[in-house]
């Protein structure tokens, strides 16, 4: 318990490690689907990372606050249209403002994702407020509403399409080292790759920081929490600015990789499919919500549609409820429960060196 | 005796029509075990929850000659007092240690909180041998260990445990009061909620009896013990 201090060193590589490792594995998957993989299968790893950045992001709300929020395609709305809006605007056809020129175009991307992050953080802030009177359904059904005013407030404003939808959203901008241009899908790639590892690696060490440590205690219970000096209200409302922030830039991949944004997209059910996403993985269980993320998008596409085509009747639908349904009624906490990946690794691991002790 | 530092003067709560307190006074000296004792309902852990800023209420609570009105329940930690729940209100989904560690949620000093996790398993000794486990897997007799703690990790100069027996086994009930006896002898003023009235004045430098949301009688623990009204009410015969 009372290790010595890390030395600065060790202390950046044990935060920097992890995820620098992630992301380099990222990128050479992305490296060999660039190559290998056609359009539709390199947009639907796109999506898959859009999903996963959603529900780690949801995580938070509903996982480990204990909060429940409906709302959270509307969060992902104001991050895409935000990130495309200002990617039209700067990168679009015949655009005629220039926000950063090459070399650095590709940093466009990025910069708007966070402007789009930001700003669905700033309305998960405005929902967060009621969450400090509300609870229960009764916050889901504020945040329902919250989510679809959003929406509507999308199909009514001209300058971003309406309801006809804002076509033409960029690719992120060019990198371009030496003669070797990275094709657009690269580019999109590497940035939701970029986006889920900074994601993820930010949940992982917040939740488990005596600051993060706060969120759980808050869904545990909200007396003891204040007793111990956990201010619950803040906490719940910094829940929601996070995790909207996260949702945000969800949008922003999303935006970037559609090309095409329309608010029927970010309707109740896309809020849904996040939460299905995190239950099926497990509240507060953030490689759960990855994992389910990734079963979630994939199933339907590569397993059930080849199974559409082989037999010629389309039960996609019918069987993923069905799965989900047999899923849910025989484990109803998930995949991982409150548990990690790392933490199957870790009992796989002791279980080991008990069988080495035995034999012995 | 020595100074006092929880002044609570002519304290009212009302739950929409009900009057649950009606002008409770009592005040807790530095050093001291204080109790309320009384039946169900009568008042006490609705006192506890005034205090502690989870109730608005009239009168006024001051503590070390500072006000606590209008201070959230949060800050109070901060300014020496941490309130145990009643039923116990462990974090049933984190660990053991997890939860011990919330208790030092405001604190930032490594090695002090080390120290005091360190003290907590001299305490009890059970919790350190289950760190790792849910603390919703506990008995009950340590999720109330766990309770208290997790409440002296935020080194209070005023603990308030909220019915502590709620709950255990007779056997245990007295193991945890010999514990806040010895919490009490390291210098943390203690005041005490329970119904377990004989166990509670046992252990208590002072008790206040609670009827109905007044105080009817009060005393040194000894003499309630003695007084005929407490023994026919709460001791029995």
């Amino acid at each position: 318990m009372t290790d010595a201090a890390p030395s600065p060193q060790t202390r950046f590589r044990r935060s920097f490690l992890a995820p620098t490792a992630t992301f380099a594995v990222l990128l050479a998957l992305g490296g060999i689907l660039d190559r290998t993989a056609n359009g539709y299968t390199q947009l639907i790893f796109l999506f898959m990372f859009v999903n996963m950045i959603l529900a780690l992001s949801l995580n938070l709300v509903n996982g480990f606050t204990g909060q429940f929020s409906l709302g959270h395609a509307g969060f992902m709305a104001v991050g895409a249209y935000v990130s495309g809006y200002l990617s039209v605007l700067t990168m679009g056809v015949g655009a005629r403002l220039m926000f950063l020129p090459q070399p650095f175009e590709f940093l466009n991307f990025p910069i708007f994702a966070v402007a789009g992050g930001l700003a669905a953080a700033a309305a998960g802030y405005l929902v967060g407020l009621p969450s400090l009177r509300l609870r229960g359904d009764y916050l889901a059904i504020v945040t329902l509403g919250f989510g679809e005013i959003i929406r509507v407030v999308l199909l009514n404003t001209k300058a971003v399409g309406g309801a006809r939808g804002m076509p033409g959203v960029p690719a992120p901008g060019e990198l371009v080292v030496g003669d070797y241009v990275f094709s657009p899908f690269f580019m999109n790639y590497l940035w939701a790759a970029f986006w889920l590892t900074t994601t993820f690696f930010v949940l992982w060490r917040l939740v488990r920081s005596t600051h993060g440590r706060g969120f759980q205690s808050v869904r545990e219970d909200e007396i003891a929490a204040e007793a111990m000096g956990v201010n619950t209200t803040k906490m719940k409302v910094q829940a929601f600015v996070i995790s909207s922030f996260f949702a945000g830039l969800a949008g922003a991949v999303f935006a970037s990789a559609t090309k095409y944004l329309n608010p029927s997209t970010f309707q109740f059910t896309k809020s849904v499919d996040a939460i299905i996403m995190v239950v099926l993985g497990g509240m507060g269980s953030l490689t759960g919500s990855v994992i389910a993320a990734i079963i979630v998008t994939m199933l339907p596409e590569f397993v059930l549609r080849p199974l559409q085509e082989y037999t010629g009747v389309d039960l996609r639908m019918v069987i993923y409820s069905l799965l989900l349904i047999i899923f849910m009624i025989s484990r109803p906490q998930g995949i991982f429960g409150k548990a990690e990946v790392t933490d199957l690794f870790k009992r796989l691991t002791k279980a080991r060196g008990k069988d080495g002790r035995t034999s012995a | 005796m020595s100074e006092t530092i929880l002044d609570v003067k002519d304290l009212n709560v009302k739950y929409g029509a009900i009057h649950a307190l009606k002008g409770v006074s009592f005040t807790v000296a530095k050093g001291e075990v204080v109790s309320l004792i009384g039946a169900n309902g009568a008042g006490k852990t609705t006192t506890l929850r005034a205090i502690s800023g989870m109730l608005p209420y009239a009168g006024s609570v001051s503590f070390r000659g500072e006000s606590l009105k209008g201070v959230p329940a949060h800050d109070l930690i901060g300014r020496g007092i941490c309130h145990s729940p009643e039923g116990r209100g462990v974090f049933p989904n984190l660990t053991v240690m997890e939860n011990i560690e919330l208790g030092a949620y405001t604190r930032k000093d490594r090695d002090g909180i080390a120290a005091d996790i360190e003290h907590c398993f001299r305490l009890f000794p059970r919790l350190e041998e289950r760190v790792k486990q849910a603390a919703g897997t506990l008995s009950g007799g340590e999720q109330q260990m766990l309770a208290m703690s997790r409440a002296l990790m935020g080194r209070p100069r005023l603990l308030m445990l909220d019915e502590p027996s709620l709950g255990l086994a007779p056997l245990i009930v007295a193991q945890i009061f010999e514990i806040v006896k010895k919490i009490n002898s390291e210098g943390t003023t203690v005041l005490l909620v329970e119904q377990n009235a004989r166990m509670a004045l046992k252990i208590s430098h002072r008790a206040y009896v609670v009827e109905t949301g007044k105080i009817t009688l009060s005393g040194t623990g000894q003499d309630l013990l003695n007084d005929h009204r407490v023994i026919e009410s709460y001791l029995g015969a």
